[in-house]
């Protein structure tokens, strides 16, 4: 037989893991999730125009360090078109506004912004979605 | 009908503290727990009643069911709710404490008393709970018109389920607690012990086995739109005592037939019966953050938290003082089948250890002001090289003979299923070798399990085979085709993601889908609306039609893939 200690082993365990669900029920809960991504650099990107007549968009636009809004959109999301007038209003009062389309069609793309109004100044096509991975965007619409 | 049941459930208690209360009251204790057993019984039917009927002046059926609700949701309501799937808990609980009553004969008076005094301890804590925290039967005036309704994320067959199934296997692991504590303070670890607490800890793990699969697969088709494992911490809280199980399942066998591992069985008796309350406490206390937070109450978790310290506190103290006048079991070589089993028990326990840290760091590390959620990146790492041990462990280690054995026997027999197995790996090589060695090895070591599986039928007339041996050749053949099954998914999956208007169509692995029309439909108490999707491949053509859901009663939106 081994040490005796080892037969308290278990107890211990038990003390360690029961005093740790002790804390975790008397701390305070904080469910707020803060995104890993504040205060990092953007990523270098380079996008395609998503619509004839507007230019894409790169990470240079952002290059001067003034603060701007970035908007993820896609021409067949609803919740987009109920943000639309939002963001219209934002861009009138001086707002500088760049919107990434994603999984669009040009075609889409030119028809949404006749449609809903174009708050944007350049507008880049994410086709895959992968810009806004990079970005810590899970969803949209996603103004950051 | 409510005050009835509750007043059954109270006398129950009542019942419970006489049978707790002492040896020389032995006598009481087998028809107490027939008693206690019965009295559950109405209690529990009484509550399915209620919900049947739909009777609004009971605050847990107008928070939990709706007059509009299908039938089979109204009964699965019942223990779709916390208060009602305790009251199901302590009525199995109570209800196999009168089976042992009843039904064991082999072991001697003195133990099962013991172990029914235990098991009536078990039961006095959660009539307590019960009661005092989670009355079931507690009144609503004035009563409502309609009810609540029942979140309709949980309105679905795989729930109908999935609780209870998990509840059997919980219960059946506390009535291998009771066991092992009853034969701690009798001193009595034996093989007779062990024949008694395995039929319970063999239908425990089967209804755990039945209960995860069933709570997968609901994850698969109205949660995860097509995940089956997410490592979630409630997840791994099911897994947890399903890990603890299979490890004593075997270990029982061994101490059943060949009398060694005397210690071991009892000790992981007590752990697969903490991780089945420490499953419960997850899931009740929103400790950690999970997609079962729908059930969550942190005052009802610290109760449940109490009696877990209070159980299992107590019999790892009483294994400490007691264990030492247990008997040193029989001996056996490194090369046999106790020693395979022992292997098993340490492999299994070893992922029960990485997923108990995986699962509780976050808590940790909340302590010292950190936030982190960990998830498969951690659990797959650490988990399948030892699972993949596991399971070439598995391809030889029924095949050897008890007590001791000669590696050139056993190796006689390894050719069939080594050869299987490098074909497979060979095959999914070509497939794509891009799938990475773990799933090669995977799938290669699945083939060849799945071979070696049958071959403790060899030489065995079929007809005269006893059933534990093709219960176990199931089994193992079971896991050969789940590993199987996980490697290909983990190696060979395609996802395309697409925005499609009507009339469009994409190609995704072969098949080509084609959206041709979205339609509203009605159902029972929603209306959704609902896609047309004509998928084919290779001239084979299919229907498949997604919805979105919104229900009326509560109002809330649900997906639902084509099933």
């Amino acid at each position: 037989m081994t040490g005796r200690w080892k037969l308290w082993l278990p107890l211990a365990i038990l003390a360690f893991i029961g005093g740790l669900s002790l804390y975790g029920l008397t701390a305070p809960k904080d469910d707020f999730v803060r995104s890993q991504m504040i205060g990092q650099k953007l990523p270098a990107f380079q996008l395609p125009p998503a619509t004839d007549g507007i230019e894409g968009l790169s990470s240079a636009d952002f290059a001067d360090g003034r603060p701007r809004l970035l908007n993820f959109f896609g021409s067949w999301c609803v919740p987009c078109k109920i943000e639309a007038p939002q963001l219209e209003a934002l861009a009138s009062a001086g707002v500088e506004i760049h919107g990434i389309a994603l999984r669009d069609r040009p075609e889409n793309v030119a028809l949404f912004l006749k449609q809903y109004g174009n708050p944007f100044r350049r507008i880049g096509a994410d086709a895959d979605m992968r810009l806004q991975v990079q970005l810590g965007s899970s969803g949209f619409p996603r103004p950051m | 009908m409510a005050g009835c049941g509750h007043g059954i459930a109270a006398i129950g208690r009542r019942v419970a503290a006489l049978a707790g209360k002492g040896t020389e009251l032995s006598v009481v204790v087998t028809p107490a727990a027939i008693a206690q057993g019965a009295l559950c019984l109405i209690s529990f039917a009484a509550l399915v009643y209620l919900f049947a009927v739909t009777d609004l002046s009971v605050l847990l059926v107008a928070n939990n069911s709706h007059i509009d609700k299908p039938l089979i949701f109204k009964l699965a309501g019942t223990w779709g709710n916390h208060e009602g799937s305790m009251l199901l808990w302590v009525t199995v609980l109570t209800f196999s404490g009168a089976a042992i009553a009843l039904l064991e004969k082999r072991l001697d008076r003195r133990t099962i008393a013991a172990t029914l005094m235990v098991q009536a301890l078990l039961a006095l804590g959660f009539f307590a709970f019960l009661l005092f925290s989670s009355n079931p039967f507690e009144r609503l005036v004035p009563a409502p018109q309609s009810g609540a309704g029942l979140n309709p994320l949980l309105q679905d067959i795989g729930l109908a389920f999935h609780p209870p199934t998990l509840y059997f296997g919980y219960v059946g692991l506390s009535v291998a607690f009771s066991f092992a504590v009853g034969a701690l303070l009798t001193g009595k670890v034996g093989p007779a012990f062990a024949r008694a607490m395995r039929p319970w800890v063999l239908l425990a793990w089967i209804f755990l086995t039945i209960g995860i699969t069933a709570g997968s697969y609901w994850a698969y088709y109205e949660l995860g739109w097509g995940g089956w494992w997410f490592w979630d911490p409630v997840e791994n809280a099911s897994l947890l005592p399903w890990l603890a199980a299979t490890a004593l399942l075997h270990s029982v066998s061994v101490l059943a037939t060949r009398d060694a591992l005397r210690a071991w069985t009892v000790m992981l008796a007590l752990v697969a019966f903490a991780m089945s309350m420490a499953g419960t406490f997850l899931v009740r206390s929103g400790i950690l953050t999970s997609v079962h937070a729908f059930a969550v109450d942190p005052q009802r978790g610290a109760f449940i938290l109490a009696l877990l310290l209070f159980y299992v506190g107590g019999a790892f103290t009483l294994f400490a003082l007691r264990i030492g006048t247990v008997a040193q079991g029989k001996t056996f070589r490194l090369l046999s089948r106790e020693g395979a089993i022992v292997g098993n028990n340490i492999l299994l326990s070893t992922i029960l250890g990485i997923v108990l840290i995986g699962t509780l760091y976050p808590l940790l590390a909340e302590m010292f002001g950190d936030k982190v959620s960990v998830g498969p990146p951690y659990f797959n790492k650490a988990t399948v090289p030892i699972a993949l041990l596991l399971m070439l462990l598995l391809v030889f280690g029924p095949m050897l003979r008890w007590r001791r054995d000669e590696a050139g026997r056993v190796s006689r027999y390894m050719i069939a299923p080594v050869v299987a197995g490098l074909v497979a790996m060979l095959i999914a090589y070509l497939v794509g070798s891009a799938a990475g060695l773990f799933v090669l090895l995977s799938i290669g070591l699945a083939a060849a399990l799945a071979v070696a599986s049958f071959l403790p039928l060899f030489g065995r007339r079929l007809s005269r085979t006893p059933l534990t041996i093709w219960g176990m050749v199931i089994a193992h053949f079971g896991l050969a085709v789940t590993v199987l099954g996980m490697a290909s998914e983990a190696g060979y999956s395609s996802e395309r993601l697409a925005a499609m208007a009507t009339g469009d169509s994409e190609t995704v692995a072969g098949w080509t889908v084609k959206l041709k029309e979205v339609g509203p439909v009605v159902g029972d108490n929603w209306v959704a609306m609902e896609g047309l999707f004509e998928v084919s491949r290779n001239g084979k053509t299919d229907e498949m039609k997604p919805q979105s859901r919104t229900f009326f009663s509560p109002e809330q939106q649900r997906r639902r893939p084509p099933c």
